[in-house]
């Protein structure tokens, strides 16, 4: 008979207003193998938990019963205090009165007898509980970062100044991500490349970083401390070894492809590095455009190539390893605003997005750093800016603020004052949303001394006439409609997430809100976590965000993980499902609803009949079981159970609800 | 393929044409348009304030005359009195039920409302219309004019792009026609203006027509009688050529190389099958 004691907390008065405390303390007392009840103002507080220590030695306990808060807020504080006077942890059960019973009801009349039964239901489990033991869990000392934009890049150097050893993957050629396309950053008009590179190239040549750039991460297995990733490494058809980043490849190659960096502005060619800084600089051939791969002859990039680097024969690699941590920094995408007919965007050269405008200011871009119009060369003099398209639009974009748009829009108006002097920006906004350091300043001084003008209101038609684009809009401060002949429009498009972030979310097992951002474990208190242990997400695969942000929120997530790695072991899940094979028919139900891989089939011999019998059963692997109970729901046999939450403890429960003295 | 037929009080004057060619396409189509019984007033633009139920009863008594069958339009006006009519009684439970006990019809609201136009694109389709183009409009430069009826608001009307709609030009296409595309194509016409500001609708169609001539147009069509009277008569003098308006229907039946004849907005006839 297991000796359970009882103990039952006031709350102050949030218990102990809504529940008569000395008539469950009198219930209590009459339920099985209960030896000892008593009750306490605060028994979360340090003499709430001597109490029950001391009680424990003096009566002999070996079950303890609290009737208090949710197991949310203290079954950790109960545990450890149990824990202290040398009880296992898992003996000790929590009865929630309060959540569960005061602060929803409010007569004392009827409140008092439902504690009773959650007391009765808690002491009827707790004589069943088992002492459990969490098995512990190596940590692999080594990182994963997914995304080398300067997310990526800023928490591997973080992960690597701490001394552990970091992997970037990056899908593209080059590190750099789209901060790498960017002219200049606001508020302070840092070149973005002048201060990007550098730490492209720190982190290329840090000895703790290992770079994967044109790689994608196919599969990712495990659990916190111990993840099995399998990587594929693309063929470059290029000997990273042998080459010397020389340039006559691609120089000499004949075959011309739009730009990916370039936003389709511009041709690249079929062996290429996508940018002049890439990092590393090692070229790949373009399988798709590339001549020889496409019409078997060609190979002038080989022929040409002074130490021979290139190798056609080179095929995709799959790199296996395992990591305590991985950081899912991905980034994000522009929409496309193709939909919005009125815009006439993909119609006309000289309607370009943010980012096509952007890569017009810079010296290696599609124009050569000269700010012209793309349908006669000629510099633009009148240019009319689009704020929110595809941004704070519930019927045809998205409902949220894509953060950067009012900013990077006042910058490039800034930057076309400067490259044509005589041209006039007009910015038709719904509201300039500036906060930042430094943000509204700026905003002001595009607006004060670049001679911007900042109409409030929305664009209802473009369309080319004669040789510019006539824009009607209107504005909403004055009432009147507003015609501008302008020579060029630019449409500060929404930040959307990549279009294949559900993917890699089912691939890393994170989920994502419903525009496919990835969700933080807590909106506020934990903005880099995320709902899977050892798992962490930064920058803009997160929510739009600027560059600031972005690395500040890249940074908390190194720290996480350089605090994850710097643990050697880790505390598992106690309560994971057994299964007893015996009894188990092998129907695999279990295995197909597990969201972990948890459990796979196993072959048994079994003596049967004087002879021998081979049959198919499952087995549960407690390191990959998370204890969500998903198995137990559908075992035909009722056979898998939860440790901690075994079918007889809550069966134990019910009957101690329903079948009342 | 058989439809019930709403005309509309300008179809039997001033937009007799559009109804007279219509009807001669369609039969040469094999498209049948059954005339409603003792059909009333669309309920010109009244029915589209929401809080006045009153003015809804004489759209709802048309939509209950075709009893489910689908119905057919052709002047844009009507066919978006109808079809909005349509939608605020599917959406407007209260609406449906006061409108309906007050005219103590059996009111289904379920057949499909259509514009003319919608009928030859999507039920008999543009590839069919083909095979009966007799006299192809060849050489002829035409630019289609859409007006706002047909268009907006998209999510009732559900007829095309509103920013880039492409039936009226498809149409053109398969008329054998040059389509010339205009950029004031979708703007206003302004619509009953003309009656109390003058100046205001004189601006708005000097746009559109300055605008369908210097993209190349000669001509212009519509489906709608109130755009096409202010094409035509709110037009400033600029010595320019004018622009010819035609409806739709017109320029179909002609291709089709059916008998018919143009009546101009201000009655004077015009034989348009003469090629």
């Amino acid at each position: 008979m297991p000796r359970i004691g009882i103990f039952i907390c006031h709350c102050g008065s949030n218990i102990a207003g809504t529940v008569d405390i000395e008539k469950s303390i009198e219930a209590a007392r009459g339920f099985p193998g209960v030896v000892h009840v008593d009750e306490y103002r605060y028994l979360c507080s340090e003499l709430g938990q001597d109490l029950i220590k001391k009680a424990i030695e003096e009566h002999n306990l070996d079950r303890v019963v609290v009737g208090t808060c949710s197991p949310r807020m203290h079954e950790v504080t109960f545990r450890k205090a149990v824990t202290e006077a040398g009880l296992n942890p898992y003996l000790l059960e929590v009865a929630n009165i309060r959540e569960h019973c005061s602060w929803v009801h409010k007569d004392i009349e009827k409140a008092t007898p439902k504690a009773i039964a959650l007391l009765r239901a808690a002491a009827a489990k707790a004589a069943l509980n088992d002492p459990l033991v969490a098995p512990s869990v190596e940590v692999e000392k080594r990182a994963l970062v997914i995304g080398g934009g300067i997310a990526g890049i800023q928490a591997a150097l973080d992960i690597a100044e701490a001394g552990y050893i970091v992997d970037v993957v990056e899908r593209e050629p080059s590190i750099g991500g789209r901060m790498a396309q960017l002219e200049k950053t606001f508020p302070t008009l840092d070149c973005s490349a002048c201060i990007l590179t550098p730490k492209m190239v720190e982190v290329a040549q840090h000895p703790n970083v290992s770079l994967l750039t044109y790689s994608e991460v196919e599969e990712v297995k495990g659990f916190v401390g111990q993840f099995d990733v399998k990587i594929k490494q693309k063929a470059r058809y290029v000997d990273p070894v042998k080459c010397t980043g020389c340039g006559i490849c691609y120089e000499k190659c004949p075959a011309k492809t739009p730009s990916e960096f370039e936003m389709g502005l511009a041709k690249r060619k079929a062996i290429y590095v996508p940018f002049p800084q890439a990092v590393p600089n090692i070229p790949v051939i373009d399988r798709d455009a590339c001549l020889y791969f496409r019409k078997g002859r060609c190979q002038i990039c080989a022929q040409e190539c002074p130490p021979q680097a290139i190798d056609y024969e080179q095929q995709d690699q799959i790199i296996e390893r395992r990591y305590g941590a991985i950081i899912v920094a991905t980034g994000f995408d522009q929409m496309n605003p193709s939909h919005y007919g009125e815009y006439g965007y993909g119609q006309h050269p000289d309607i370009l997005t943010g980012l096509e405008f952007e890569r017009l200011f810079n010296a290696s871009g599609p124009t050569g750093g000269k700010v012209v119009r793309l349908s006669d060369g000629k510099p633009p003099k009148k240019v009319v800016f689009i704020q929110c398209v595809g941004s704070r639009d519930k019927a045809r974009g998205m409902n949220y603020c894509s953060k950067i748009c009012c900013m990077y829009t006042a910058k490039q108006a800034i930057l076309l004052k400067e490259k044509v002097p005589d041209a006039k920006s007009y910015v038709f906004y719904i509201d300039v949303r500036t906060a930042g350091k430094g943000y509204e300043e700026f905003q002001r001084r595009a607006a004060e001394e670049y001679d911007v003008a900042y109409l409030r209101g929305q664009v209802g038609k473009i369309f080319p006439e004669s040789d510019h684009l006539m824009v009607h809009g209107v504005d909403s401060l004055s009432g009147k409609t507003i015609e501008i002949k302008a020579d060029m429009v630019v449409l500060a498009v929404a930040s959307v997430a990549r279009a294949d972030a559900p993917e890699v979310g089912r691939l890393v097992g994170i989920n994502s809100d419903s525009y496919n951002f990835f969700n933080e474990a807590h909106p506020k208190l934990k903005p880099v976590e995320t709902h899977t242990a050892g798992i962490f997400i930064a920058g803009a695969c997160q929510a739009p965000k600027d560059i600031p942000e972005t690395v500040a929120q890249a940074s908390a997530a190194a720290v996480k993980v350089v605090g994850l790695l710097s643990k050697d072991m880790l505390q598992g899940e106690a309560c994971t499902a057994e299964v007893n094979q015996a009894e188990c028919s092998g129907c695999l139900y279990c295995e197909a609803v597990c969201p972990y891989s948890a459990i796979s089939p196993v072959e048994i011999e079994e003596r049967y009949h004087g002879g021998t019998l081979k049959r198919t059963v499952v087995e549960v692997n407690p390191t990959l079981c998370h204890g969500c109970g998903s198995c137990t729901v559908v075992c035909r046999s009722g056979t898998i159970n939860l440790k901690g939450f075994s079918n007889e403890q809550i069966l134990a429960e019910v009957d101690a609800i329903c079948l009342q003295r | 393929m058989r439809y019930r037929y709403f005309p509309g009080c300008t179809l039997k004057g001033q937009a007799k044409s559009m109804e007279d060619t219509a009807m001669a396409a369609a039969a040469a189509l094999g498209i049948e348009l059954i005339e409603l019984d003792e059909w009333q007033c669309c309920g010109a633009v009244y029915p589209l304030y929401e809080d006045e139920l009153i003015s809804l009863l004489s759209p709802v008594r048309t939509l209950a005359a075709a009893a489910g069958e689908p119905l057919v339009s052709l002047c844009s006006a009507c066919h978006h009195v109808l079809k909005r009519a349509q939608e605020l009684m599917q959406r407007n439970q209260d609406a449906r039920h006061k409108v309906t006990d007050f005219l103590e019809v059996e009111y289904s609201g379920e057949g499909r409302v259509l514009h003319f136009l919608e009928v030859l694109r999507d039920d008999l389709g543009f590839d069919k219309l083909t095979e009966m183009i007799k006299k192809p409009l060849e050489g002829r430069k035409v630019a289609a004019y859409y007006g706002c009826l047909l268009l907006r608001p998209s999510k009732v009307m559900q007829f095309d792009d509103p920013e880039n709609p492409t039936i009226m030009e498809d149409l053109l296409k398969t008329l054998g026609a040059e389509v010339v595309k205009s950029p004031y194509r979708t703007e206003c016409c302004g619509a009953y203006l003309s009656v109390t500001e003058e100046g205001v609708a004189s601006d708005t169609v000097a746009r559109i027509i300055d605008s369908a001539r210097q993209a190349g147009a000669e001509a212009l069509i519509t489906a709608c009688p109130l755009c096409r009277y202010n094409l035509e008569n709110c037009s400033r003098e600029d010595g320019k050529e004018p622009i010819k308006v035609y409806y739709f229907s017109e320029l179909l039946a002609e291709a089709m190389g059916l008998p018919g004849e143009s009546t101009g907005a201000d009655g004077s006839k015009e034989e348009v099958a003469q090629r």
